[in-house]
């Protein structure tokens, strides 16, 4: 590698009497980038399989300070990058200052990189390092470190604990309806899942409609005092509104991506986010914990928003991952396999998405959780979730989601269901988290909760709600 | 755990002949909603029954997204309808495609599906350049990601709405192949047309692979974004009827017309009589 600023190339490597060449630390990035569809589309990807093995060599040798010194989007023009270095730990970076972007890697998989070192470097990583050492790991590398990054978090419940899994219920409807909703609750509930978040995509988007929405699930999280928290994934502004009204706001929603100009496309920026933060936390309604936040990411979206300065999509979801640490957040979701083919294609792109998302997001500190999930126009099927919901399992995916068969009625695609996180459970030994594992079998969900056995009548709590709706014992 | 812990355990079942798929009592909540609830379960997995049905629906679903759209048949079949007639006599529909070669191509390229290939940008030119006619409305008729959503919904939908446009100046009906919303655009700025009605497969849901969307634009050009666009979402038997397809269609075109707009300063109040009141709702049962 060579690295020279005023060439045609900032970056050359030379193969026998070739020369291939790399326009800038951007190009380089996106061409080091595993294949997928979006960055075709977008027009960044290697043009060949050897122009990508070559520049994932190139990117090997770059020394990782020099992420430090090339934005890949102007300082100037937006306020990520500005947070990015702004925010920059020289200290904690210190550990790793020393290594190049392939020497990161091995020093990832080292035993000198133990969970507590990997938390203590963490404010020195930027989101930029995360994606590039990331495009040169494979599958199984993002899984072995993933695994040993430890993210903590807490609002009414614990989340995060190695060993654990948690579910968020996601009881979408397509007209909003509250009996509808709360009887996909209590499937979920009563299939042990939902303490992640009992979370709501309303169909009809406005703060009366998210209102009526969140006092429904608050009054249900009170009655059988569930150790959860609710929330209705609808625009920042509309849950500060709510706040403001007076609703019993748990957790504050909000879909993030990794540019400033993507996030103006959203209608918010970095202050909005602050607000709603301090919204949130002024309600104090956490028993356990104080982290109020909610955000959901995707690869693609930036570029969908015409919003990714010439960027890889995956380097894009990782700077986003910049904006949800600042803010503390209880959970962040990569929403994978929804935007579409467009930006990843199939299984196997959607496969190694979630798994890049899933390891950037942890190295950087981030309680990762991942929307296992395909729509009908991608080549992909359950299968395919099967075999990216195992694969998180092991690489300690903090949250996956949790919907009656797999089948969203409302947003009209595939993700997990209440049964997958249970399979999860039982072929991983991965557990609920605890205060909400000591509800499943207080109300006697569980039957046995080491063994995730369900109990097989309805449990008594429940007799009551269900005898009104249809009949049979009170 | 070992066998014997399984068995020793008094909460499961020991009995030979027990079933091994456990219901649900609460199943019959599937009146209530579409949503798969109350599957039962074989040990913690779907049963048998429930599995094949989910893939019985996505293959409905894949289907539905990969088989190609006849629209030559749908095209002749319109021509057929006597409440057509004004739209055909003069000019039978056209066909058209998009940029986007094959299927492939149409779901990796989006900007390919948003613009007519040239041999059909010319038969649009050279059928403006033919004629003098000064265009209220065209109607577009595109697969997108449901052919089976357009062959089903395009001819009753087309005809309720009929009825409320006898006295509006309609461009010839074009049908595309491969297109995507905005190759609505692209037709309308070429013919010179007022309006654009678009008709256009959605994105097939496991339960609903038949969904029909229809998007309105004031004055179509190439390049406008969904800012502009008016739409209408789940047009078909089990969703959004025709008949009030139809009538919604026809306040956002008419309104369209007296505003000389559409997109976000248009607002769909057809439906504003019918708001109800949500503060007397009753408290959901789970609850109660």
């Amino acid at each position: 590698m060579m690295h020279n600023p005023h060439s045609a190339f900032q970056f050359r490597h030379v193969v026998g009497e070739r020369t291939f060449g790399f326009v800038d630390l951007a190009d380089l990035m996106a061409k080091a980038t595993p294949a997928r569809s979006g960055d075709r589309l977008a027009g960044v990807a290697a043009q060949s399989a050897e122009e990508r093995a070559i520049a994932q060599m190139t990117l090997a040798d770059v020394p990782l300070k020099v992420f430090l010194e090339h934005a890949l989007v102007p300082y100037e023009e937006d306020e990520i990058t500005r947070l990015i270095l702004d925010d920059h730990d020289k200290n904690a970076f210190s550990v790793i200052s020393h290594l190049t972007v392939g020497g990161f890697r091995d020093w990832l998989l080292s035993d000198l990189a133990t969970s507590e070192v990997l938390t203590k470097i963490r404010p020195g990583v930027t989101p930029e390092m995360a994606a590039a050492v990331s495009k040169i790991m494979r599958n199984q590398d993002l899984i072995l470190v993933a695994k040993k990054c430890h993210v903590k978090t807490a609002f009414r419940n614990t989340i995060g604990l190695p060993g654990h899994l948690s579910t968020r219920l996601q009881p979408n409807h397509p007209t909003d309806d509250l009996t509808g909703i709360a009887a996909s609750m209590l499937d979920g509930l009563l299939y042990a899942n939902g303490d992640a978040v009992i979370g709501i995509n309303p169909a009809t988007d406005n703060v009366q409609q998210a209102t009526r929405l969140i006092k429904m699930m608050d009054e249900v999280i009170q009655h059988y005092e569930i150790p959860t928290q609710s929330c209705v994934l609808t625009h920042v502004t509309n849950t500060i509104e709510c706040i403001e009204q007076g609703a019993p706001v748990d957790l504050v929603f909000q879909s993030i991506g990794g540019t400033q100009a993507t996030n103006d496309s959203f209608g918010f920026n970095l202050a909005t986010l602050a607000e709603a933060q301090a919204a949130a936390l002024s309600l104090n309604r956490g028993t356990v914990g104080n982290n109020v936040m909610y955000f959901e990411t995707g690869q693609g979206s930036a570029l969908s928003a015409n919003a990714n300065h010439g960027l890889d999509q995956q380097t894009c979801e990782a700077r986003a991952y910049a904006v949800a640490r600042k803010f503390n957040p209880l959970l962040v979701n990569t929403v994978v396999g929804f935007i579409g083919p467009e930006y990843l294609y199939d299984g196997k792109e959607i496969t190694r998405a979630g798994l890049e998302d899933h390891f950037s997001g942890k190295l950087l500190g981030l309680p990762m959780g991942c929307d296992v999930c395909y729509t009908n126009h991608a080549e992909a099927d359950q299968n395919d979730m099967d075999n990216l919901l195992t694969l998180l399992g092991v690489a300690g995916c903090t949250f996956v989601m949790g919907i009656p068969g797999s089948d969203d009625i409302m947003l009209n695609y595939q993700t997990t269901s209440f049964h997958d996180a249970l399979y999860a459970r039982r072929v991983l030994g991965l557990k609920p988290s605890p205060e909400f594992g000591l509800w499943l079998a207080k109300m006697e969900i569980f039957k046995n909760n080491e063994q995730f056995v369900l109990n097989h009548q309805v449990p008594d709590a429940f007799h009551k709600s269900l005898h009104k709706m249809i009949g049979g014992k009170p | 755990m070992s066998q014997e812990t399984t068995h020793s355990d008094k909460s499961f079942p020991t009995h030979p002949h027990a079933e091994p798929v456990t219901e649900n009592p609460w199943r019959k909540l599937n009146a209530f909603t579409d949503a798969r609830v109350g599957l039962g379960r074989s040990g913690i997995s779907v049963p048998t029954k429930h599995l094949l049905a989910f893939q019985l629906a996505h293959a409905q679903a894949i289907d539905a997204v990969h088989t190609q759209l006849d629209s030559k048949a749908l095209a002749k079949a319109l021509v057929e309808q006597d409440w057509a007639k004004d739209w055909t006599k003069h000019c039978a529909p056209l066909l058209l495609h998009s940029r986007a070669t094959d299927r492939a191509t149409y779901l990796q390229r989006p900007d390919y599906g948003r613009r007519l290939d040239d041999a059909s940008a010319n038969i649009l030119d050279e059928h403006r350049d033919s004629t003098s006619q000064n265009y209220d409305l065209a109607i577009v008729v595109v697969d997108g990601l449901s052919s089976l959503a357009v062959e089903q919904n395009t001819l009753p939908f087309l005809q309720a709405l009929s009825g409320y446009i006898k006295s509006w100046n309609i461009a010839p009906v074009c049908f595309v192949e491969q297109g995507r919303v905005a190759i609505g655009d692209d037709v309308c700025e070429r013919l010179n047309a007022k309006c654009v009605l678009v008709l256009i497969g959605e994105r097939p849901g496991l339960s609903s692979p038949d969904s029909l969307g229809l998007y309105l634009t004031w004055g179509g050009k190439v390049g406008y974004t969904d800012a502009y666009r008016n739409c209408i979402s789940n047009v078909r038997p089990a969703g959004l009827v025709y008949q009030e397809a139809a009538r919604k269609a026809f306040y956002l075109l008419n309104e369209a017309r007296t505003l000389k707009l559409s997109g976000v300063k248009l607002k769909d109040r057809s439906d504003d009589d019918l708001i109800v009141d949500t503060s007397k709702e009753s408290k959901n049962f789970l609850i109660s």
